[in-house]
């Protein structure tokens, strides 16, 4: 396998810029002042309760996810060029949304397959015809990026339902803030601080037309025991709103209200972090005892604002990702500025005969699968498990997309060994607002702890760093 | 605010409290058990704290030994009380976690501080050095809570629904503690006013830490219906019924003021209020103790539900 691209330098001596005085102050710190230092974090993050559950761990209901205390740097030139991509690839999103859900130009052009999008399990049917109050679907979007050269940015996943880990993003800074203030006096790194600010204004500028000038903003969440929970109370405490559970609020008139200690009160938009299937069990799940019944009428009457809205799922799809420099050019009539990872779409026959035939060099994955579940990393997996996972692929081809396995970049992390290279991503929040597109300088920095490993998710085994986007 | 998180924060605020008091009545126990037989003997301490409690149904219904060892992990730890201290504190972690937004970080602390440690005083029960280390853990635990409820929150809904959780829960425990006097046994060959009793009356004064406000107030010896004359009462002891009644009733106003209305709640509590302003210890005493705490119990239990009811459903 290609030696992966370290992001701090590529051998002993040299170093990329920005990371100057970040590598003098890691040569020049003894490993026990970082060790102090990690488990100092550790401990504020326990004593903040930013835990997490894995599901289907019994005895691991609450962990913290592993924080590496050595911040990874983006320079002002390669963040400019980010931001850039990830608003046209935003604008793209919702541009293809709005069409599929209504006129459905680019299927009728014959440039995305109508079935991928019809028989999409994420395809929301009762959304078609539905009249947002602004066009946008995906006010918040969570674009994963990775890296394999000094020039190359790759998306790897566009997460437009309901993207998580910003409160990492966001106390991670404050973490470091705390444990390294000389480093940041040496460097301008730009503030991610205003993130919630930048969230409350884009949900608020989508409220619906008939909203009073001060709209109503709450948080759904599935309740304490989602995994995600303290993300949810975390941002309800920044935005300044109400944390509800479904069964705080009820329909009234096709009016949503919350139950309130002075009885029921308007709601206008709802930043809703449950997904589609739990929303309103007379739409969808009836044994849903999350949701809120009639929440999808007062939805279609055009009384509250989702967000995101329903039906995006079809954007996370990774066959349909596949597309997404074609629905760039098609909306924006502009080259992608961002690329995608080559993908076969196994659910065409000459691909997926190519896929099979090079199963060991290849990355499979599960068109609707999230988290890094129910996938095949080729060169990872022993013969018997890509006998089997061909076999499922062969019976199943359209659940499938393959691409190549990239040599991810890497970055310096502080693990038990001492500081070593270690695999990274990253995932930028993306806003969207009526008003413009906000995007916080950085990001949620994932890295895979374990030598070699190319999964950065948290359920298994993932990390998370600091991101700094050096101002120019 | 929404009225799951009042809910949420009315409950919180119970639990530490309650967890507290039951500290403070395996306190009361230890110290009665520790006496020298000539004094006491032969009691019924132990048993007597788990009615205290209210929980003496559900230790029989687990057939358990009544021992010592047995009684304290029932009150301080069981999972199968839903009222043991760490039931209590994992309710509130519970609870606080999610009205998290609604608690200052101060708070979130001591609740989560709280519920962290709990994991050293595993095997308590069966150490005496351990279990007071633990007892003194718990009323520090609740001790922040409560300064940090009282040093940092906004006075606003939020903390009048916190106040009242903590205030109900408190008359209700200081009616139940002074009502352990009438569940301990005095031998037959013990006097009313003799050696026992008086330790018995004098162990419930410390178990509140109101040995010296009593002095304060009475400079007299100890006397049963001073006793009861402060923790019910005296509305200058902080966790007196009166005084629990005086702040219940000032944060029901509290509210009614924020909200521009009032309802069966406020009633309610006013009627227990005046109740209490114009008894005098003699009338109590003259229709037996005993029966008018339990009165007092369920007229708490009904507030607590009008407040449910009014606010919280």
């Amino acid at each position: 396998m290609v030696v992966a691209f370290d992001e701090m330098s590529a051998s002993r001596e040299s170093c990329r810029p920005g990371y100057e005085i970040l590598k003098r102050w890691l040569d020049a710190t003894p490993p026990d002042l970082l060790s102090t230092r990690r488990a100092e974090a550790e401990l504020l993050f326990r004593r903040i309760g930013i835990t997490f559950a894995v599901y289907g761990d019994n005895d691991g209901e609450e962990r913290i996810i592993p924080f590496d205390i050595i911040p990874r740097i983006i320079t002002a030139p390669e963040w400019t060029k980010l931001s850039k991509g990830l608003e046209q690839r935003v604008k793209a999103l919702n541009a293809f949304l709005t069409d599929i859900y209504s006129k459905g130009d680019i299927l009728r052009a014959g440039i995305v397959p109508q079935d991928l999008i019809y028989q999409n399990p994420y395809y929301q049917p009762e959304m078609a015809g539905v009249k947002l109050a602004h066009d946008i679907y995906v006010m918040i979007a969570g674009i994963d990026i990775v890296r394999v050269d000094p020039d190359t940015f790759y998306v790897l996943e566009d997460n437009a339902r309901t993207p998580s880990g910003v409160s990492y993003m966001l106390e991670n800074r404050e973490v470091m803030m705390k444990l390294f203030p000389d480093l940041f006096a040496e460097h301008r790194i730009a503030p991610v601080e205003n993130y919630p600010d930048a969230l409350l204004a884009t949900l608020k500028s989508v409220a619906p037309r008939s909203a009073p000038g001060d709209p109503t903003v709450a948080l759904l969440t599935p309740g304490p025991f989602n995994s995600a929970f303290y993300e949810h109370s975390f941002l309800a405490d920044k935005l300044g709103i109400e944390l509800v559970e479904g069964r705080d609020l009820q329909v009234r008139d096709n009016v949503v209200y919350m139950r309130t200690t002075e009885g029921p009160k308007r709601v206008d938009v709802l930043y809703r972090r449950l997904d589609d299937d739990f929303l309103d069990p007379l739409t969808f799940r009836p044994d849903s005892i999350l949701g809120v019944p009639g929440l999808m009428n007062a939805y279609r009457a055009g009384n509250i604002t989702l967000s995101n809205a329903v039906g995006t799922g079809v954007a996370d799809d990774k066959a349909v990702y596949s597309y997404m420099p074609e629905i760039v050019r098609f909306y924006l009539g502009e080259e992608p500025i961002l690329k995608n990872v080559p993908t076969w779409r196994c659910r065409e026959p000459d691909a997926l005969k190519y896929v099979l035939e090079h199963l060991d060099t290849m990355v499979v994955k599960e068109v609707a699968g999230s988290g890094g579940y129910g996938m095949l990393i080729g060169p990872a997996a022993d013969k018997k498990t890509r006998e089997e996972f061909g076999a499922k692929l062969r019976a199943n081809p359209d659940d499938f997309i393959a691409q190549p396995t990239l040599a991810l970049s890497t970055s310096p992390t502080f693990v038990d060994a001492g500081i070593a290279p270690r695999h990274v991503d990253l995932r930028p929040f993306v806003l969207s607002g009526k008003d413009k597109v906000r995007i916080v300088p950085g990001g949620l920095t994932r890295v895979a702890l374990k030598e070699g490993s190319l999964v950065v998710n948290s359920s298994q085994g993932g990390g998370t760093k600091d991101t700094w986007v050096l101002d120019a | 605010m929404l009225s799951r998180t009042a809910d949420n924060l009315f409950w919180l605020a119970r639990y530490v409290e309650r967890a507290e008091n039951t500290a403070r009545i395996i306190d009361a126990a230890n110290r009665l058990a520790a006496m020298p037989i000539a004094y006491a003997g032969g009691s019924n301490e132990w048993e007597s704290a788990v009615a205290a409690t209210g929980a003496l149904g559900l230790f029989k219904s687990l057939n358990r030994e009544p021992t010592a060892e047995n009684i304290i992990d029932f009150l301080a730890f069981s999972p199968e009380n839903p009222s043991s201290i760490r039931s209590c504190l994992e309710r509130a972690r519970v609870n606080a976690r999610t009205v998290r937004t609604a608690l200052t970080s101060e708070m979130w602390d001591a609740i989560n501080g709280a519920w962290l440690g709990l994991r050293d005083f595993n095997g308590a029960s069966r150490d005496r050095m351990k279990l007071n280390e633990f007892l003194v853990y718990v009323k520090e635990a609740s001790l922040r809570f409560d300064g940090s409820a009282y040093r940092t929150m906004i006075r606003n809904d939020v903390y009048f629904f916190s106040s009242l959780g903590t205030f109900i829960e408190r008359a209700d425990n200081t009616a139940r503690i002074l009502d352990v006097k009438y569940h301990l046994l005095l031998p037959a060959e013990e006097s009313v006013g003799g050696g026992l009793d008086f330790f018995q009356w004098s162990s419930i004064l410390r178990s509140v830490s109101a040995n010296t406000a009593y002095h304060w107030v009475y400079r007299e010896s100890l006397k049963p219906w001073l006793v009861a004359d402060l923790l019910v009462l005296n509305d200058q002891l902080p966790r007196s019924l009166a005084s629990c009644y005086d702040n219940i009733c000032a944060f029901l106003d509290e509210l009614s003021l924020a909200y521009g209305r009032q309802g069966q709640a406020q009633r309610v509590a006013r009627s227990t209020r005046n109740r209490l302003q114009n008894a005098s210890i003699d009338d109590v005493f003259s229709g037996g103790l005993h029966e008018f705490l339990t009165e007092f119990i369920a007229d708490n239990g009904r507030l607590g539900q009008a407040i449910t009811d009014q606010y919280l459903a």
